[in-house]
């Protein structure tokens, strides 16, 4: 049995085989990404729950487990309503334009030593590039639904992504300078040596500035005016319903999990343990748990930010992006290369 | 890769202008409008240190330099033309001030391109690498589309800057595909290799001269020779006069050094070709400039249509493709530019707030309010005429003597006859201002500086008229 | 056709077809599309030239920028189509002649007996960790430093350009300012006036 299947698989043209092969890593990969979006939303309405002293969703299933399941279920069912005098094709395509890029970037991430889809490059300018063709979806959505509310939540979301985005840039631009190469197994490798060796102590600037720049990126609170449900109803998607709404739904989470990794990545040594002298000790090694340790981390500080603070005024973002955020990361960028030419922190031979 | 490899002494004007460009840029945020004045005497004083830098390399090391990795060339050729660019701009800053302090808008922006547009000027004269070369047009051009619109309550001005926004884009164009081509059957962008590379190919290549084509059309937009001229009179005409001022003079220096460096120095072995289609470029431009010039009533406009009939003349010059015929054109540019500074200066003379003096009738009787600036649009005239006395006498004289010497009297004679059509419209300003009686008795009220520059300018024009030589010596030894 | 060839051709065609639809789409905004959609493709085939670095820099810089910008303004004006389209077929046949110019002379010149195979060899293949980031980096940084730089300022002069013409100060308009409405006191809006009692009338 296993003769054939061998056989069968080696009578396969070669491309056949490069794409199944891929195929079967990008389920790998997929699969247990969309279950935790499905979960980081339980969590998130659970963890708020008790930030703000209620219980959260607790009916379906033991303590409300079952409840991200049953909220599919309902989404799955529901009636997709294009509403007339719309752009059918391009009201369809935003929730997907909004989805893709968020998966897409994950092609590039290390989740433990070369474990990874693809080892590329230029990985880091990859995911910048992936993660900044997200606004798409918002934007186009906001155009095709041929609504006010969904217009003005486009044209905010637009100009707030791009103003963040470069800020975001120029902090990856440090990461860059202190790993000195876009891969990003190279990045972590750079990284090696403990919880001081990484590079959130000589970037501290820039792991504020880009973990902060990444919820607004992803127009989460408080920096959701996109959305703005008190003043113009729920934003970009106020047309979508059903599926569409839900495509929408997973791709937010989907891409807060997607900065937390990244901001894991990219300041905190990824799979790296944190007691590099205790490498011997079981657990306390360098390992994939790491990775998934770190990211939950940096989604719960998603979910603490919104529970905590109160949504920004629009102007007040575009101020804090654009006056606050570049010129910070500009001058650490400089910092770091004065830093680099007298030989400090990541650049010490 | 050494820093000493890439030679950079040569370039310090070029990087003293930068710096102290984005020091007047940076300064002049922290000014309000009374102190604006100061932006502007930084500016003169930037582009005076210039000169003083550009003279002291230029004679303390006058040999040819590369630098940057073949991308800078330092030259006598490019010396002279720089000095002259940084001296004309200065002189246009000069005329600009109470101008645009009239029309409220003198602002910092205007002294800030206008010196990041000599800086692209200089990068051009520099080029010994297309890239350079196109980007050093690039960097005049965007300053300019800028400069044009300045005045963003006058519709005309933003109209001109739409029309020459999008031409001088298509030219652009030409120029890269033009350079696209050249770069891909020589494999060189650097000027030298090209040139060595097409003397080994020679003349029959047809993808070098389909190159050769695309960029000298786009030579001719940058220039305004006819047929790609359309530009040229809205554009004088809609922008503000001191724009005027500044487009019609030093860039004309720039376009110069960059057919220079592009058809002399790196298509020279595909002479043969470049001179037929200039010999057009020029005819037309001498009889369609001159002609339509006749018909202007607006003194802009015709200013603008002279400026392509003076294009042809300097054409005429570089199409002898020789040493005489180059040291002529040169000296044509250099005076020319002089002459057109000094011409448009004039208007800006007579212009006050709420009055643009850009129409014929503006300069009636002007001999009666001001015997001196009368005497002065006299000589100007004269000059872009061909005078005698005067120095546009002579530049037209070296260009025809040039042309004839290579055996082209017929062109030398087309050129003659165009000029002499041209005399009509330069005098009939000339009677204008002595034998009718003034429109407008308002006496001519300007600051000290630009009347001082003024007088000095149209009194360079007779000095060079009569003693041309050392002015002419100059341009001959740069090329020998 | 191997596969590369089979990639090739895919992204050519889509990148054609999105390129046509540019200049044929009646909406602006499906103009705008198809030109982000031209980018995607033309990123990809630079991608199979083993032009890494340019094609995510394509996507990065034109679609996740430039036409982010330019949808937000073809989305808030409101460009009359028809209006546009007058006199289109007035210059058609103009237009028509000189595009058959430019694609004979291109058919002419670009095609491969000038530039094929025989008169450039075909460039060696680079081993999959070779990074041309760093190559253009090493170039850009030492050989075209000088043109690297004159780019530079082009770009500064474009943002002064930019502003100078767009940025007014409109001294009509009213407009709040938070910090003022922070930094208030009671003493700057309550007047106290202390007053006589009102005498009961006799």
């Amino acid at each position: 049995m296993i003769d054939l299947a061998i056989s069968f698989w080696e009578w396969l043209p070669q491309w056949i085989q490069i794409l199944a092969e891929n195929i079967l890593y990008i389920v790998i990969i997929m699969v247990p990404l969309m279950l935790s979006v499905a979960y980081v939303t339980y969590a998130e309405r659970k963890i708020i729950g008790y930030m703000q002293v209620r219980i959260g969703p607790n009916r379906v299933g033991p303590r409300g487990w079952l409840q991200p399941i049953a909220d599919a279920v309902k989404l799955m069912f529901k009636e997709i309503i294009i509403p007339t005098s719309s752009n059918r094709y391009l009201f369809l395509l935003a929730p997907m334009l909004t989805m893709a890029p968020a998966l897409a970037a994950w092609a590039v991430i290390p989740f433990a030593d070369g474990v990874q889809l693809a080892d590329v490059n230029a990985g880091l300018l990859y995911i910048i590039a992936m993660t900044s063709m997200g606004v798409y979806g918002v934007i186009i959505a906001g155009w095709a639904s041929n609504s006010k509310y969904a217009m003005m939540g486009a044209l905010r979301s637009a100009a707030q992504v791009v103003a963040y985005e470069i800020a975001m840039g120029f902090a990856l631009v440090g990461v860059l300078m202190a790993g000195g190469s876009l891969n990003l197994g190279d990045i972590i490798d750079k990284q090696a040596g403990g919880f001081f060796n990484w590079f959130w102590l000589p970037l501290l600037p820039l792991v504020a500035v880009y973990f902060i720049s990444g919820v607004a990126e992803t127009n989460r609170a408080p920096f959701d005016v996109a959305e703005g449900e008190s003043e113009i109803v729920a934003g970009f998607h106020v047309d979508y319903s059903g599926m569409a709404f839900a495509v929408f739904f997973l791709a937010e989470y989907a891409n807060i999990i997607m900065i937390a990794a990244l901001t894991s990545l990219l300041f905190f040594g990824g799979w790296m343990s944190p007691f590099a002298s205790w490498a011997d000790v079981p657990l306390l090694g360098d390992g994939f748990h790491w990775f998934l340790l770190k990211t939950m981390f940096f989604i719960y500080m998603f979910l603490w930010i919104r529970a905590t603070y109160p949504r920004y005024r629009y102007d007040q973002i575009m101020r804090l992006g654009w006056k606050v955020f570049i010129p910070v990361t500009i001058v650490w960028i400089f910092v770091e290369a004065v830093m680099a030419v007298m030989q400090i922190g990541p650049w010490a031979v | 890769m050494t820093l000493e490899l890439l030679n950079y002494a040569v370039a310090w004007p070029e990087i003293f202008l930068l710096t102290m460009a984005c020091v007047v840029l940076v300064a002049d945020v922290y000014l309000d409008d009374e102190n604006r004045n100061a932006t502007y005497l930084l500016s003169q004083l930037t582009l005076l240190v210039t000169l003083v830098l550009i003279a002291v390399k230029a004679t303390s090391a006058s040999e040819t330099v590369i630098a940057f990795n073949g991308t800078f060339v330092s030259d006598a050729l490019g010396d002279v033309l720089k000095f002259f660019i940084v001296l004309i701009i200065a002189i246009v800053f000069v005329y600009s001030r109470d101008y645009l302090k009239d029309r409220n808008i003198f602002k910092g922006e205007f002294y800030v391109l206008g010196l990041f547009g000599v800086l692209g000027m200089m990068v051009m004269v520099s080029a010994n690498h297309f890239l350079s070369l196109y980007l050093g047009l690039e960097l005049l051009s965007l300053s300019l589309y800028a400069m044009v619109a300045f005045d963003r309550d006058n519709p005309n001005a933003s109209e001109a800057a739409m029309k020459y926004f999008v031409l001088g884009a298509i030219a652009s164009g030409m120029l890269l595909y033009g350079m696209s081509m050249i770069y891909g059957m020589t494999g060189s962008l650097n000027i030298a290799e090209v040139a060595t590379a097409i003397n080994q190919m020679g003349d029959t290549n047809i993808v070098l001269i389909f190159g050769l084509v695309f960029m000298v059309i786009g030579l001719a937009f940058k220039l305004g020779a006819v047929p790609f001229h359309m530009w040229i009179p809205d554009v004088y005409h809609g922008a503000p006069t001191t724009v005027t001022s500044y487009i019609a003079s030093a860039p004309k220096i720039a376009g110069f050094a960059m057919v220079m460096r592009l058809l002399a120095e790196g298509m020279g072995g595909l002479q043969a070709d470049w001179q037929g289609m200039l010999v057009i470029l020029a005819v037309l431009s001498m009889a369609i400039g001159n002609v339509i010039a006749i018909a202007q009533t607006n003194l802009k406009r015709m200013l603008a249509y002279s400026t392509i009939s003076h294009v042809g003349f300097i054409l005429l010059g570089i199409l002898a493709a020789n040493n005489d015929g180059y040291s002529a054109a040169m000296f044509y540019t250099l005076t020319y530019a002089l002459m057109s500074v000094g011409g448009f200066g004039m208007i800006i003379l007579l212009a006050r707030a709420g009055l643009e003096a850009e129409n014929l009738d503006d300069f009636k009787g002007l001999n009666q309010r001001s015997p001196w600036y009368a005497f002065m649009m006299l000589i100007l005239m004269f000059s872009m005429a061909g005078v005698p006395p005067t120095v546009g006498f002579w530049a037209k004289l070296a260009v025809l003597k040039a042309v004839i010497d290579i055996d082209m009297l017929w062109l030398a004679l087309v050129a003659v006859f165009f000029s002499i059509i041209g005399v009509y419209y330069y005098l009939r300003v000339v009677k204008l201002m002595y034998f009718d009686d003034p429109v407008d008795e308002t006496p001519i009220e300007k600051s000290r500086d630009m009347q001082i520059a003024l007088s000095a300018n149209g009194l360079a024009i007779l000095v060079l008229g009569l003693y041309p030589a050392a002015l002419m010596s100059l341009c001959v030894s740069v090329f020998s | 056709m191997s596969f590369t060839e089979g990639v090739f051709y895919a992204f050519s065609a889509i990148m054609i077809m999105a390129a046509l639809g540019v200049i044929t789409a009646r909406n602006p905004v499906h103009s705008a599309l198809s030109l982000v959609l031209t980018f995607f493709a033309t990123s990809a085939i630079w991608m199979l030239l083993e032009a890494e670095f340019l094609a995510i820099t394509l996507v990065l810089v034109y679609v996740g920028a430039v036409m982010v910008l330019f949808l937000f303004v073809v989305m808030m004006l409101d460009i009359n189509i028809t209006r546009m389209r007058e006199g289109f077929m007035r210059y058609v046949p103009f237009g028509i002649v000189i595009a058959l110019i430019l694609v004979v002379q291109m058919v002419m010149i670009v095609g491969p007996e000038n530039f094929g195979l025989e008169q450039f060899a075909e460039p060696a293949r680079h081993v999959a960790d070779h990074s041309n980031t760093k190559e253009l980096g090493r170039v850009l940084y030492t050989d075209y430093v000088y043109p690297f730089e004159i780019a530079a300022v082009i770009l500064l002069v474009a943002i002064v350009a930019a502003i100078s013409l767009t940025m007014r100060r409109r001294p009509e308009t009213k407009y709040q300012t938070p910090g003022k409405q922070v930094m208030v006191k009671k003493e700057d809006r309550l007047r106290v006036v202390s007053m006589k009692a009102e005498e009961k009338e006799k």
